[in-house]
């Protein structure tokens, strides 16, 4: 940028404001995307950025919407930069609001750096595959769906099912196997209500985290346009540490939902032909510039690892916003209604739920030998069971063979043991692949066609 | 000289500059004063409207916008193979050397190294008359690639000055007089990557391309210099499935691009490309595969012309003889780019927003595959085949990509998100996919084997009359059905556990060879033959359902190569004696 401005970067020369556009009359030097303050007549100020330039009129989005705005008093100054976050070390412990503003009455931060909230794309070829295990303490996690170092993972969640519960329970926990560092901790609530960010919150100050994470908190009464910038921050703050400071961080964006909702009011606001159901046809690269900060780099000593969180609409996993995620992250954790309905807790769907980086995070040197076949044989048992059960409703149980019997059972006890467990409990990989094998000592030696036979004779427990 | 003209308007990657008469469309500018390159895709009076292929973010009216003179063009010669691109052909291995591990905006590499030198041996001499396309001398690329240099189109006469050395890419090899006008070969020459490279003439697909995927190569297969396309919801594997192709292909040469989709993903391709090693002579993959990475967080417009890169270089490789795969993942990321310039550039839209010249791009892009004989001399034929991977929003497949895809492509892999949940892989849907080149195949197969025709179209009516039966069990349970319709759902399961199930992350059966397929297939259909006549004479299918043989069967997946001959030979021997019952132990 610029040291020095040789004309005044500052217009009173507003010809329309409307919704959150004002359009201006264009002065020489306006950059794209610039940030400008709007001094509005009551002294209020405001932040905005310009949305397109040309050489006559120049199109600003206000932060905060342009009421109050009037075109004889209110002034726009341009500030020369694109949105950027004050970085030190100092971040870590502190909670900061959707435009980057501390508000936890700590003092300002010191900057060693100014960060474009934006980032720069990873090249491709510096990028690593994410491969190590984080044991999250949660079975159906650990041994169904891995998380791994460096991965975008999101929980497809519902109104009113326990997603907050979950991901609390997965900050508590998460760890590398065998290794005392902990994950700093980046925070952004997108637009969510006051008490679900204050849960978070003290849920850190509770388990003593705080001091290793940071907040960017936008409530459902804060600014929509910040819900925009909220994740980016969220997003810099970690990369900052990564890259920069060699920390492993997790990172949790809650609520998705919330964020492609105001990308579509504002785009409404700019007059742009909308796509599936009234979202902007550029909501998947937008939502991909965001969740591909996530990673590893050949050669650097931290990883991103995000795990947003979103509600879907009515339940329905085709709906745009899990949809276009589903396309971007490396799988999904679905929670079910009906689980929840069953009172198990987490209510995880696996079926439905998937970790495509599992493979590279799992067997001899990561978690077990056994665990590849664990995950298979627990699969094809539950799902057998899911299967009978569904038939069973139909023709009675009473027309099923014994085996089939058992194979229902099985599924019971897998989602009563398995899949089950309480808030605060956390389970080692071993605890977790050990049930596993308590359930498949009920079915006959030879049904354990997806597990080699050595792991049979070391791990099946005798039937009792 | 070139063309300087303004910036007069930034919106989005939509840059219009005024002052700028005298430029032609398509033709490359260097956008503002961080010299971002851009391509004009449109011209109004002296103003140009500009697509950019990097963030605009920071650009102000005023910038300088400078023409270069010249349309985009694909560098092609040797250092392509195992090469890592971006959409405008910048090698990624270099951008990391020289400006790290992120990609600043401006930086400029050449696609092909300057400096290096290539070992250069001529197949024609001093003397001979040469015409556009004929092959004049070779450089090994790589231990797979030998790097056929052909007389530029547009070129011919007399090879002055030819000679065995090292040289470089710009350094000439050779000096053609054509009626006294001379003009300098080198190892490097350049190509629009928009238009299509030509040949002599083309023919219909009638070899196999052997992917190593069951199910693609025995019910549905590919041909060489065919098109088909992959479309499936999230998680149902698309990308595990292409990449499997780009693997194991048996094909020359493939090109991988990565359009719009995950750096994670990439980064894994990269890597386990360069310890896997082809199935056939046992080289690291990283010898056959160009690598045009463009994941999606990266500039949206590169993406529009990644495609376009990545089919130009397959038609080059197709004009050396060579049989050459593309792999295109994802188109719909590509459409979305265009649905993006289509919309800032204020384009009437159509479906969904998408330009309505959709169709169009995507059937210009999916032509330029084919099997065909090249341009000049020695007489050779090479093909290009396009495999491009669709994702339509929620699965539903009525969507504006995926039906004009449909409308094109001749071999269909629809992959099924219930075979997801499943954990069916690949999650090829054997009920709704379908191949044209199953025909013209058939003769290429008949050489392995004489019933091929015949399993392959008992194998498909046993899946159709399972499909069936599966909706009447549903209602009245599984026992309640016929002894022969029993036999039938077992069979059936049999051939989609043991057969159309395959492991991309076995070592063994990620690769599976047609002889090997067709050795497990018709094993199992022996299996029917002779479990029916069991069951006609009496004995009960939950009695069949206990032969010792159906194990043996599963087992097959796993074997090793060279031990499969002597195993499936074993089993059939067994079951031909009608061993189903005695090993059952009943």
């Amino acid at each position: 940028m610029d040291s020095v401005q040789l004309f005044t970067r500052q217009t009173k020369a507003i010809s329309i404001a409307h919704r959150s556009l004002l359009i201006i009359e264009s002065i020489p030097g306006i950059r794209y995307n610039e940030i400008v303050d709007v001094q509005l007549g009551t002294g209020e100020t405001r932040t905005g950025q310009v949305i397109e330039v040309g050489k006559k009129t120049t199109v600003v989005q206000v932060f905060g919407g342009v009421s109050e705005v009037d075109l004889q008093n209110s002034r726009v100054q341009y500030k020369g930069e694109t949105l950027k976050l004050p970085v030190s070390p100092d971040i870590l412990g502190r909670i900061f609001d959707g435009s980057g503003t501390p508000i936890d009455g700590g003092p300002p931060i010191v900057a060693e750096d100014y960060l474009d909230i934006n980032g720069v794309p990873a090249n491709p070829a510096s990028r690593m595959p994410p491969a190590e295990f984080i044991e999250t303490g949660i079975s159906a996690i650990d041994g169904l769906n891995v998380l791994v170092r460096g991965q975008k993972l999101p929980i497809f969640s519902g109104s009113g099912l326990p997603h907050n519960k979950i991901a609390a329970q997965i900050l508590r926990q998460a760890a590398l196997r065998g290794k005392a560092e902990d994950f700093a901790i980046v925070f952004a609530a997108i637009g969510v209500s006051y008490d679900d960010a204050a849960y978070f919150i003290s849920n850190l100050e509770e388990t003593g985290a705080l001091s290793r994470a940071i907040g960017f908190i936008n409530t459902a009464s804060s600014p929509v346009i910040e819900r925009l910038s909220t994740p980016r921050l969220a997003l810099t703050a970690a990369e900052y540490l990564a890259w920069e400071q060699d920390m492993h961080v997790l990172v949790i964006l809650t609520d998705i939902t919330n964020y492609c909702d105001a990308l579509r009011e504002l785009a409404a606001m700019r007059g742009e032909i909308p796509s599936r159901r009234g979202y902007p046809g550029y909501m998947y690269t937008d939502l991909a510039s965001m969740y591909e900060r996530a990673g590893r780099i050949a050669g650097r000593e931290g990883s991103v690892t995000i795990l947003p969180i979103l509600t879907m609409p009515d339940d329905d996993i085709t709906h745009p916003i899990a949809d276009l995620t589903g396309y971007i992250t490396e799988g999904q954790i679905v929670l079910s209604r009906g689980l929840e309905r069953k009172r198990i807790y987490p209510p995880i769907d696996v079926f439905l739920s998937l970790s495509r980086m599992m493979k590279e995070g799992i067997g001899e040197g990561n978690t077990r030998e056994d665990h590849n076949n664990v995950f298979m044989q627990s699969y094809a048992v539950y799902a057998e069971g899911n299967y009978l059960r569904e038939i069973s409703t139909v023709i009675g149980s009473e027309a099923l063979s014994d085996r089939d019997k058992v194979y229902l059972s099985a599924a019971d006890r897998f989602e009563r043991t398995f899949i089950s467990q309480a808030e605060h409990e956390r389970r080692s990989v071993e605890e977790t692949l050990g049930i596993a094998w308590n359930i498949f000592s009920m079915l006959h030696k030879e049904d354990l066609k997806l597990i080699q036979e050595e792991y049979i004779k070391k791990y099946l427990p005798e039937p009792s | 000289m070139a063309i300087t003209g303004r910036i007069w308007r930034v919106s989005g990657p939509v840059v219009i500059a005024d002052d700028m008469r005298g430029s032609q469309v398509y033709e490359v500018v260097d956008v503002g004063e961080q010299r971002l390159t851009g391509e004009i895709i449109a011209l109004e009076g002296d103003k140009a409207v500009i697509q950019v292929y990097e963030d605009t973010v920071g650009l102000r009216v005023g910038e300088p916008v400078v023409g270069t003179g010249e349309i985009l063009m694909v560098e092609l010669g040797p250092g392509m193979v195992g090469n890592i691109y971006d959409g405008v052909q910048r090698s990624l291995i270099t951008m990391m050397d020289d400006i790290g591990d992120f990609l600043t905006r401006g930086a400029r590499t050449h696609a092909l190294d300057r400096e290096k030198k290539w070992h250069f041996t001529p197949t024609v001499k001093a003397g001979d008359v040469v015409e556009e396309g004929d092959i004049i001398g070779t450089v090994p690329e790589t231990g797979l690639i030998e790097h056929k240099v052909m007389v530029p189109i547009g070129l011919q006469g007399t090879i002055r000055n030819i000679s065995e050395g090292d040289f470089t890419v710009e350094e000439t090899i050779a000096i053609l007089d054509h009626k006294g006008k001379e003009s300098p070969l080198k190892l490097m020459q350049r190509w629009p990557a928009r238009k299509p490279r030509i040949y002599k003439q083309r023919f219909f697909p009638e070899d196999l391309l052997v992917t190593g995927t069951r199910i693609i190569d025995y019910l549905f297969p590919l041909a060489l210099g065919g098109k088909a396309a992959i479309p499936g919801g999230f998680g149902t594997g698309k990308t595990v499935n292409l990449q499997q192709m780009a693997r194991w292909s048996q094909t020359h040469l493939n090109i991988y691009v990565g359009c719009g989709e995950r750096g994670n993903e990439m980064a894994d391709v990269l890597y386990s490309f360069k310890k896997l090693r082809d199935p056939a002579t046992d080289r690291l993959l990283q010898e056959k595969e160009i690598f045009i990475a463009n994941t999606s967080n990266m500039p949206v417009v590169a993406r529009e012309i990644s495609i376009y890169l990545g089919i130009t270089m397959a038609e080059y490789f197709r004009d050396m003889g060579y049989d050459v795969l593309l792999v295109a993942d994802s188109t719909s990321r590509w459409a979305e780019a265009m649905r993006e310039i289509g919309a800032r550039l204020e384009e009437t839209p159509g479906e969904e927003g998408f330009p309505t010249y959709l169709g169009s791009r995507l059937a210009s892009f999916y032509e330029r595959s084919g099997r065909v004989t090249c341009m000049g001399r020695p007489e050779r034929m090479g093909s290009a085949t396009v495999i491009g991977s669709v994702s339509p929003p929620g699965a539903d497949f009525s969507e504006p990509v995926t039906q004009s895809t449909l409308r094109i492509i001749d071999a269909l892999y629809s992959l099924d998100v219930a075979l997801a949940n499943r954990r069916h892989f690949p999650t090829i849907s054997w009920l709704q996919s379908y191949s044209m080149y199953a025909d013209s195949v058939d003769k290429w197969w008949n050489r392995i084997s004489k019933d091929y025709t015949d399993v392959r179209n008992r194998t498909l009516i046993i899946l159709q009359n399972e499909a069936d039966l599966e909706e009447i069990v549903r209602l009245v349970g599984p026992e309640a059905l016929p002894e022969d319709d029993k036999l039938l759902l077992l069979v059936a399961r049999m051939i989609r556990e043991d057969f159309l199930m395959q492991s991309a992350y076995h070592p063994v059966d990620t690769y599976s060879p047609p002889e090997r397929s067709h050795k497990m297939l018709s094993t199992i259909i022996r299996f029917y033959d002779v479990a029916k006549e069991m069951a006609e004479s009496g004995m009960l299918v939950s009695e069949i359902a206990q032969s010792k043989l159906i194990p043996r069967i599963s087992r097959m997946k796993d074997i090793p190569h060279d031990q499969i001959d002597d195993y499936v030979n074993s089993l059939r021997t067994d079951m031909d004696k009608g061993l189903i019952a005695e090993e059952g132990g009943i």
